[in-house]
């Protein structure tokens, strides 16, 4: 199973709109994909705004991802280019 | 009786006898009444949501409450269309993205299950969100509980503002009125003696399914002559009649009717543990249809060869289950069966079954569009997961595979292509499997006509399509229901063409639609050579007793006869 991961830098958090962004493109992609603060977990489905609001990322936080599936591999690429981009083009 | 003074209105044309067509079945001696309006939705809201009604079972509520969900999320697109402010936008964006997300409702089902209604059931799924965030120790997490009280109220404006969307029909009453929609049916707290007339409608519309599934006698299609709101009625759901202001003879006539009717049921009740033979001995397989677990609790397997159908898509009502839940859906089914086998088909969405995320919304004809596999290929990620948990069920019991829609056979050899990648991805994850019996279900003229080119263990009849594809007259529209009729020559001759091939090839094969619970059909099935009907608990007793009362001698293929024009 691919994972990564990339360090928060939005100045807020994932906050309600950085996690709508993210959410929304992570459901673009057929893969199973989840996300953690810690490398430890908890590990919490990356397509569940509730989830991931749950997880309430303050900034300068190392998001952690991990997908299985067939795009698993263009997932975690998209997401990780989002994060970096600080939440600006993901599908709208 | 007075002799009728030309000035009042005489009682003989009060009396009417309204002729429509029968959707439900019983008969109803009462006095009609009118449906009332229902209480305007809130503001903004784009669809009616039925009552939190108390007594409902828990799928019913469960699909108000969603309901209500669905139409929250239509009011704040509605205002986020409108909203020109971005900062605004986002804020709904969030609370559309929230109310979307299956995982919020999670609390709510284990509450639906111990009967909780919709209310109980939200309030416990959102408020266990908002004392996560009103706890946070971060500011901007702890002001977002706000946003969850603006989605908490809205959803609860919805549900207590169409409360009256639940009838309150007194004893005895006959519901008149141009539609019914599923949604007041299904919250309106039925009685036995109650039934209803629609003006509109028809005998295949979903709100008739939803009546004969509840025993509520019902007429559709009555037309928009006056009716005398008030006035005594017989309902015949028998016959699909509305009786206004019968006399002694015919109120009589109804009470033998009823009293025969009770005698017949119960025949049905013992005749449904019988074995099921043709008079001259013939054995007929006689399988159930399933779509919820629910209707396994009510019956045992002994009325049963099998199943012959497993509706996959209530699984779907919510967007695709992961592999473990469907896994758990399919072993208890096959639990049930206890050795029996069990069809399973595939998710048959699209048509009239749409489930938001998965079909495609806005084609012109979705009859004759991206339905059943034709969506399963066009999405295979959705469909691996079902084959996987398929897979994985078939080492607990008598399974079988069957796929909806098959039009050519290049989808089937797209099939086996899916299952033995699905079965290589179990391989890998070191996970026991078993490669099914593999079906097709014959809904589709073309796979119907050209059955024996299909590679397959076995295959059923899907009747309603199968008909309505053949007579080219939708089921949803009464004006061309009559067409759609089962005894044309046009249909007997290809019930029998599939039953040759698929006897040429050595598939064993049903039928599964609606016709195999209209013992009124038996004969005509019985005659096209079929032996294994599926069909809901409730029809086994009554099909059972019409087998019995067929033999092999009748069959001179009346049905194959030309008729006048």
């Amino acid at each position: 199973m691919p994972d990564t991961s990339v360090v928060l830098l939005h100045a807020a958090g994932l906050h309600a709109r950085p996690a709508v962004t993210l959410t929304k493109l992570a459901k673009t992609f057929g893969a199973r994909i989840h996300i953690a603060a810690n490398p430890d977990g908890p590990w919490v489905d990356a397509k569940s705004i509730v989830k991931v609001m749950q997880m309430k990322t303050p900034a300068q936080t190392t998001l952690h991802l991990r997908a299985e599936g067939a795009d698993a591999h263009a997932a975690l690429t998209a997401l990780v280019t989002l994060v970096n981009a600080d939440f600006t083009g993901g599908p709208e | 009786m007075n002799a009728p003074l030309p000035s009042t209105e005489p009682t003989a044309t009060r009396s009417k006898l309204l002729v429509g067509q029968a959707a439900a079945p019983g008969l109803v001696l009462g006095k009609l009444v009118a449906l009332p309006a229902p209480t305007p939705p809130p503001l903004g809201s784009t669809r009616a949501a039925p009552a939190d009604a108390g007594g409902n079972e828990p799928l019913a509520v469960h699909a108000i409450l969603v309901g209500a969900i669905d139409a929250a999320v239509a009011q704040i697109e509605a205002l986020a269309a409108r909203t020109r402010d971005e900062q605004a936008r986002g804020i709904l964006q969030f609370q559309i993205e929230f109310l979307g997300d299956q995982t919020l409702l999670e609390p709510a089902l284990v509450r639906l299950r111990e009967g909780a209604s919709a209310v109980a059931a939200w309030c416990a799924a959102i408020d266990a969100q908002i004392a996560d965030f009103e706890t946070a120790a971060d500011d901007y997490f702890r002001h977002r509980a706000a946003d969850l009280h603006d989605m908490r109220a809205r959803v609860l404006a919805i549900l207590a503002g169409e409360v009256t969307d639940a009838l309150a029909l007194p004893a005895n009453a006959i519901l008149i009125a141009d539609d019914l929609p599923p949604s007041r049916f299904l919250a309106t707290d039925w009685q036995a003696g109650q039934g209803v007339a629609l003006r509109g409608g028809s005998a295949t519309a979903h709100v008739a399914l939803l009546a004969r599934g509840r025993g509520v006698p019902m007429v559709v299609g009555i037309g928009a002559a006056e009716i005398g709101i008030g006035s005594e009625a017989i309902l015949d759901g028998d016959r699909g009649t509305l009786e206004i202001v019968p006399d002694a003879r015919q109120i009589a006539a109804l009470a033998q009717r009823q009293g025969a009717a009770r005698a017949e049921s119960e025949r049905d009740t013992a005749a449904a543990l019988g074995a099921a033979r043709t008079a001259n001995g013939e054995a007929v397989q006689v399988l159930l249809n399933v779509s919820s677990l629910e209707e396994l609790d009510r019956t045992g397997p002994e009325i049963c060869d099998g199943v012959g159908l497993v509706r996959s898509e209530l699984l779907f009502a919510h967007g695709p289950p992961d592999e473990e839940t469907q896994l758990r859906f399919y072993r208890r089914i096959l639990d049930w069966a206890q050795a029996r086998p069990v069809i399973i088909r595939t998710l048959d969405a699209g048509g009239d079954k749409p489930i938001a995320g998965v079909t495609i919304d806005g084609e012109t004809n979705p009859f004759l569009g991206v339905r059943g596999v034709r969506l399963s290929l066009a999405g295979p990620d959705v469909f691996k997961v079902q084959l996987r948990a398929l897979l994985r069920a078939a080492t607990h019991g008598n399974l079988r595979l069957m796929v909806p829609m098959v039009t050519a056979t290049h989808e089937m050899i797209a099939v086996r292509e899916l299952l033995a990648q699905a079965a290589a991805e179990l391989r890998n994850r070191a996970v026991a499997y078993a490669l099914p019996p593999l079906g097709i279900m014959v809904e589709v003229p073309a796979a119907a006509l050209a059955l024996d080119m299909f590679d397959v263990d076995f295959a059923s009849i899907g009747s309603n399509d199968l008909l309505q594809y053949t007579m080219a007259a939708g089921r949803d529209n009464e004006r061309v229901a009559p067409l759609a009729d089962a005894d044309h020559p046009a249909f007997a001759r290809l019930l029998k063409q599939v039953v040759r091939a698929a006897a040429q090839r050595g598939m064993s094969l049903s039928l599964c639609g609606d016709l195999a619970a209209q013992s009124k059909h038996t004969p005509l099935l019985l005659a096209c050579g079929l032996r294994a009907l599926s069909m809901p608990a409730a029809a086994v007793g009554r099909v059972k007793r019409a087998i019995a009362a067929w033999s092999l001698t009748h069959d001179e293929q009346p049905h194959d006869h030309g008729r006048p024009a």
